[in-house]
C-alpha cells in the first residue's frame, strides 16, 4: 500500500432510534481503526449515530445491474404480497 | 453483404440501442448508478463537474478559515469552526462521488494542485473584515443552496445522494451568516458600515457564481439534456436575486446596484449588468486571491505528506505484528503474554 492508494471503505451508521445501520457513504483509510475514526469525523458530525460499521468496499458483493430485470421479476409479478391486494370491508374498522 | 459489413452494422445498431436505452432511463427520471453503462461524454462531464465542486468546497475553507482566530466571541468561533469542518466534509462526499466514475482521488487532487481543474470563482476573493464572514454565509452559501437543491434530483445517483447530504448540512451555514449580518446591521454605526461594505464587495461576485449567461454557457445543453442540470444559470441567478433582495431590505442595507428595480408585471427583481470581464479574469487565474489559494493548498498537501506516510507505515506495522502473533505457536504466545 503506497502513501496514496489507501483502500476504500463503505460506512454504515445506526442512528439513536435503534433502526438498522444505513449506508451513508465511503472514505479512504489505511486500516479499520482509522476508517472508524474518519467515519465518525466525516459522517457523524451531528451526533447522528450510536454505532458505526466500516466495511472494505472490496468485501461487498453486489448484484449486477444488467441482471436487474431477471433478478426482481419474480417478486414484481406477485402483487398478492402487498396489503392493498386484499379487500376488507370498511365497517370492520382499521386493519 | 460481407460478414465484416454485417458485423460493423450490428456493432453500430448495438451502440445506438444502448444510447437509446440510456436516454430512455434519463427521460423516465431513473437514476444512473456507477456500474450502469453510460456515454463517455456523460461520464466525463460528471467527473469534471463533481470534482470541481469538490475542489470548491476545499478551497472554500480558506477565506473563512482566515477569521477563525479573530472571531468576536467563543460562540462565533465555534460556529465558524463547525462550518469550515462541514466544508471539508462536503469536499469528501463529492470526491467520493466523483471516484465512482472511475477516476482516482490522486488524479483529482493532482488536477487541482496543478491548476488544470477549476473551482468556484467566488473563493478567489479576500475576507477583509468580520462582516465578510456574515456576507459569505448569507450570500455565498445562499447562492450555493440555490444551485444545490436542484442537484439533489440529478440523474447520477451518487452525486444526487451526496447533494442530499450536503443540503441538509448547508442550511445552518446560511442562517449562521445571516444572523451575523442581523447583529451587525442593528449594531453601532461602525458595525452597520462594516456590514454594508461587505455587501458592497460580495454582491456582484456572488451573482457571478451562477456562471455565464445562458447563451454563452459552454457545457449547459448536454447537462440539461442529461438531467445533470435542472435549471439554467440565468434562471437560478434570478431566483437568488428575488429571494435575497427582501433579506437585504430587512437589514436596511443597500444592494450596490443602481439598476435594481422590482417589475410588478413579472414579479421579479430586475438587476444591472454583470461585469463578465471580471469573471473571466478571475476564472483565468487573475483574481485577488487565486495565487494565494493555490499556494496554500499546495503547501498543505506537501506539508501533510508525512501524516499520510506515517498512517501507511503504522498500518503496515500493525498488520505485521498481527501476522507475527498468528504465526507464533500457542505455548510460545502464552510465554509472550
Amino acid at each position: 500500500m503506497t502513501e496514496t492508494s489507501w483502500p476504500l471503505w463503505e460506512v454504515f451508521i445506526r442512528t439513536r432510534n435503534g433502526g438498522s445501520h444505513r449506508h451513508v457513504g465511503s472514505l479512504h483509510a489505511v486500516d479499520a481503526t482509522m476508517a472508524l475514526h474518519h467515519a465518525r469525523d466525516a459522517y457523524a458530525r451531528r451526533g447522528e449515530g450510536v454505532s458505526i460499521w466500516v466495511v472494505p468496499s472490496a468485501a461487498i458483493t453486489a448484484s449486477d445491474p444488467g441482471d436487474r430485470d431477471l433478478l426482481f421479476e419474480p417478486a414484481a409479478s406477485k402483487i398478492y404480497r402487498h396489503p392493498t391486494f386484499y379487500e376488507v370491508p370498511d365497517d370492520v374498522g382499521h386493519m | 453483404m460481407s460478414i465484416k459489413a454485417l458485423d460493423s452494422r450490428n456493432a453500430a445498431t448495438i451502440a445506438a440501442d444502448r444510447e437509446a436505452r440510456f436516454e430512455a432511463r434519463i427521460g423516465a427520471e431513473e437514476k444512473i448508478e456507477p456500474n450502469d453503462w453510460m456515454p463517455e461524454r456523460y461520464r466525463r462531464t460528471l467527473i469534471r463537474q463533481i470534482s470541481q465542486h469538490a475542489h470548491s468546497e476545499i478551497v472554500g475553507m480558506l477565506p473563512e478559515g482566515n477569521w477563525i482566530t479573530r472571531a468576536p466571541s467563543l460562540k462565533r468561533k465555534a460556529a465558524l469552526l463547525a462550518k469550515v469542518q462541514d466544508e471539508g466534509g462536503h469536499g469528501l462526499y463529492l470526491y467520493a462521488a466523483a471516484e465512482t466514475l472511475g477516476v482516482s482521488r490522486d488524479a483529482l487532487i493532482d488536477q487541482f494542485l496543478t491548476g488544470t481543474a477549476k473551482y468556484a470563482s467566488i473563493f478567489n476573493y479576500p475576507t477583509l473584515t468580520w462582516a465578510d464572514i456574515g456576507a459569505i454565509g448569507w450570500l455565498v452559501d445562499g447562492a450555493a443552496i440555490m444551485n444545490q437543491v436542484p442537484l439533489c434530483r440529478c440523474s447520477y445517483g451518487p452525486y444526487a445522494r451526496a447533494m442530499l447530504r450536503i443540503c441538509k448540512e448547508e442550511s445552518f451555514h446560511q442562517r449562521q451568516g445571516y444572523e451575523i449580518m442581523v447583529v451587525l446591521a442593528r449594531g453601532t454605526p461602525g458595525q452597520r458600515a462594516m456590514a454594508q461594505d461587505a455587501l458592497n464587495r460580495w454582491w456582484w461576485p456572488v451573482l457571478m457564481m451562477f456562471g455565464p449567461p445562458d447563451q454563452e454557457s459552454q457545457h449547459s445543453d448536454a447537462s440539461m439534456a442529461w438531467k445533470i442540470k435542472r435549471f439554467t444559470n440565468d434562471e437560478l441567478r434570478q431566483k437568488f436575486v428575488d429571494a435575497t433582495v427582501p433579506q437585504a431590505h430587512y437589514l436596511n442595507l443597500t444592494i450596490p446596484d443602481r439598476s435594481l428595480k422590482f417589475n410588478a408585471a413579472t414579479g421579479h427583481w430586475e438587476f444591472g449588468q454583470i461585469n463578465w470581464d471580471e469573471f473571466k479574469r478571475v476564472i483565468a487565474g487573475f483574481g485577488p486571491c487565486n495565487a494565494e489559494r493555490m499556494r496554500v493548498r499546495r503547501a498543505a498537501h506537501a506539508e501533510g505528506a508525512w501524516v499520510r506516510e506515517a498512517a501507511a507505515a503504522f498500518a503496515r506495522k500493525r498488520r505485521a505484528a498481527a501476522a507475527a502473533v498468528e504465526a507464533t505457536p500457542p505455548r510460545a504466545q502464552a510465554a509472550l503474554g
